[in-house]
């Protein structure tokens, strides 16, 4: 069965690539997935987000098809995972948690064995040609356990893209990387998304979600409790602060009495948060009263929330 | 035709990792020698077989250290799957569009091909320490079918207790069970001289039947009802075990 999953939305056609609707998932006496319901975008990055054991790898399994769902639909470009999972599988491909490497393998036989999996008609061609593109040609003949493991997530990455699939898995993809290499495995990510790849990944890490992401689903307690952009998100853990320091604490008692108007915080003795409800018009009539009343700040700053504000307060009821 | 492609890719991949795992070449070539070595010189002039003199001894004892090698070697066929159910090769390999009996048949066809290799080691050692047949050609045919069948079936019997362990030790550990089989059985003494209770046992178990069938027919001997016995035994436990493992491989 294929679903129709093609909205206009001011002349662009938008396709629902992925659709997974009123998904649940049990083990043994442990729900997991009570009701998730979420879809992604052709062409865009998804991020799944989540505490740990919060679900995003039984859900990312049983959206490929490695997991069968207690109840529920799954559909990759529209077509019902149910019925047909191997029609669906010539779309995407996987990457699990860990590094899925043959470490006994060097990395060009690890490309040529998935190459051959696919049926591609010409294997070490296609090992090759993705050995340059992910700059592991030097590192193409040892075993892949001598790899970095900045090393081993790219030729994971390279895997996953033999046979160019429309749709990449990607679950976990920087757990354990140093930062250098997390910039690297990223700057790849978006090179697949110029490239006109779908991107479904889950993160613990809110920095690669609000980096790649054109869509965060956050899901906590086996539900999506929330769903939006970077900056919907970021604007739940509410308005961006204005923080002013003072350099004693006279002046701090001062510039509160002032701006007794305003929703003020005292984080120490000489230093304030003013909640921004409007960013510029509120930072500047902040500073017109402070310069009325002659009282000179040693230093403001204005912090906007970010995905770990969300964060911490999406799961604070967990 | 894909679905012969994709076994043999698989399995093509765990010939690679027997081939360079010195560890696994250790134990599964070097050991059964040692073990033939030991038996024939060390034991052999204590023993008292009806039929085989004590120089014979190793005439006796070959075909049960042929199955102590396929014994030994199936706790690396454990260790090749547990790793990959673990490691996410297994999820790898399902999320492709493959048959998905080749995971757990590639796996089946690489085993049996190493053990065999391995296998065919032993009786070299032993024509160096006196091993004598006057087997024919079609009697050396039947004996390379029946280790091939044991290799097949000890294979299967190991897979879903590799699948269903929680533990590497633990998947490993089931070719000690095989090993123990094999101690309680004619591989190096004849049944006969067992005490009652484990006689039974040692006389109807599926590897004295082997090693009787092997044994008979390397020393050019009428192999009675063995030769059949084995054969029912190798079919039973390859259907049944092989359905098994495709089963819970598909699960895991």
């Amino acid at each position: 069965m294929r679903y129709v999953g093609l909205t206009t939305i001011g002349g662009n056609h938008i396709t629902t690539i992925i659709n997974v609707q009123n998904i649940q998932k049990s083990f043994k006496k442990q729900t997991v997935l009570k009701d998730v319901s979420l879809s992604v975008t052709e062409g865009t990055v998804y991020a799944l987000l989540g505490a740990n054991g919060s679900g995003k790898t039984t859900l990312l399994k049983i959206i490929t098809g490695l997991l069968k769902q207690d109840a529920g639909i799954t559909s990759i470009k529209n077509w019902d995972a149910n019925k047909n999972a191997r029609a669906m599988q010539q779309l995407f491909s996987y990457s699990a948690q860990a590094s899925t490497v043959d470490d006994i393998l060097t990395g060009f036989e690890n490309l040529v064995l998935i190459a051959k999996l696919r049926h591609i008609q010409n294997p070490k061609q296609v090992a090759n040609d993705l050995l340059t593109e992910f700059k592991l040609t030097d590192a193409a003949n040892k075993r892949a356990a001598a790899y970095s493991g900045g090393m081993r997530r790219r030729l994971d990455l390279a895997m996953s893209l033999v046979g160019n699939p429309e749709i990449v898995f990607l679950d976990e993809p920087t757990t354990g990387l140093d930062p250098a290499s997390r910039n690297d495995l990223w700057d790849s990510i978006r090179k697949l998304k110029k490239a006109g790849k779908t991107i479904f990944l889950t993160t613990q890490y809110l920095k690669e979600a609000d980096l790649l992401a054109d869509e965060i689903g956050f899901l906590r307690d086996g539900e999506i409790v929330e769903t939006g952009t970077p900056a919907q998100m970021k604007r739940l853990a509410g308005p961006d602060k204005l923080q002013l320091s003072f350099k004693t604490e006279t002046e701090q008692l001062q510039a509160a009495s002032h701006l007794s108007g305003f929703d003020l915080q005292t984080v120490n003795d000489v230093t304030l948060t003013v909640k921004l409800p409007d960013t510029v018009q509120t930072v500047m009539t902040i500073l017109t009263i402070l310069q009325g009343a002659e009282i000179k700040p040693d230093s403001f700053q204005v912090t906007s929330p970010t995905l770990d504000d969300v964060f911490m307060q999406l799961t604070k009821g967990a | 035709m894909t679905y012969l492609s994709d076994t043999f890719a698989l399995a093509g991949r765990l010939i690679k990792h027997n081939l360079r795992s010195v560890d696994t070449i250790i134990t599964v070539v070097l050991m059964p020698i040692m073990m033939l070595l030991l038996m024939v010189y060390l034991f052999g002039s204590a023993m008292k077989i009806e039929g085989f003199s004590h120089a014979d001894y190793v005439n006796y004892v070959l075909p049960g250290i042929l199955l102590m090698t396929i014994a030994t070697g199936s706790a690396y066929t454990a260790l090749r799957i547990f790793t990959d159910k673990t490691s996410g090769m297994f999820d790898r390999f399902k999320s492709l569009l493959i048959s998905k009996s080749a995971v757990m048949n590639g796996q089946a066809v690489a085993s049996v091909i190493f053990l065999m290799i391995s296998t065919l080691i032993v009786p070299a050692v032993g024509f160096l320490v006196g091993f004598r047949s006057d087997a024919t050609l079609g009697e050396w045919a039947l004996v390379i079918l029946l280790l091939f069948g044991a290799a097949l079936a000890i294979t299967w019997i190991t897979a879903p207790f590799a699948l269903m362990m929680s533990s590497i030790d633990g998947a490993s550990a089931f070719s000690y069970i095989i090993l123990l089989f094999l101690f309680i059985s004619s591989a190096f003494v004849p049944a006969a001289g067992m005490p009652k209770l484990i006689r039974g046992f040692a006389e109807n178990q599926p590897m004295t039947h082997i090693i009787q069938a092997v044994r008979s027919l390397m020393n050019s001997q009428p192999i009675g009802d063995h030769g059949w016995i084995a054969a029912a035994w190798i079919i039973g436990i390859t259907i049944v075990f092989a359905f098994l493992s495709s089963w819970m491989a598909k699960r895991v």
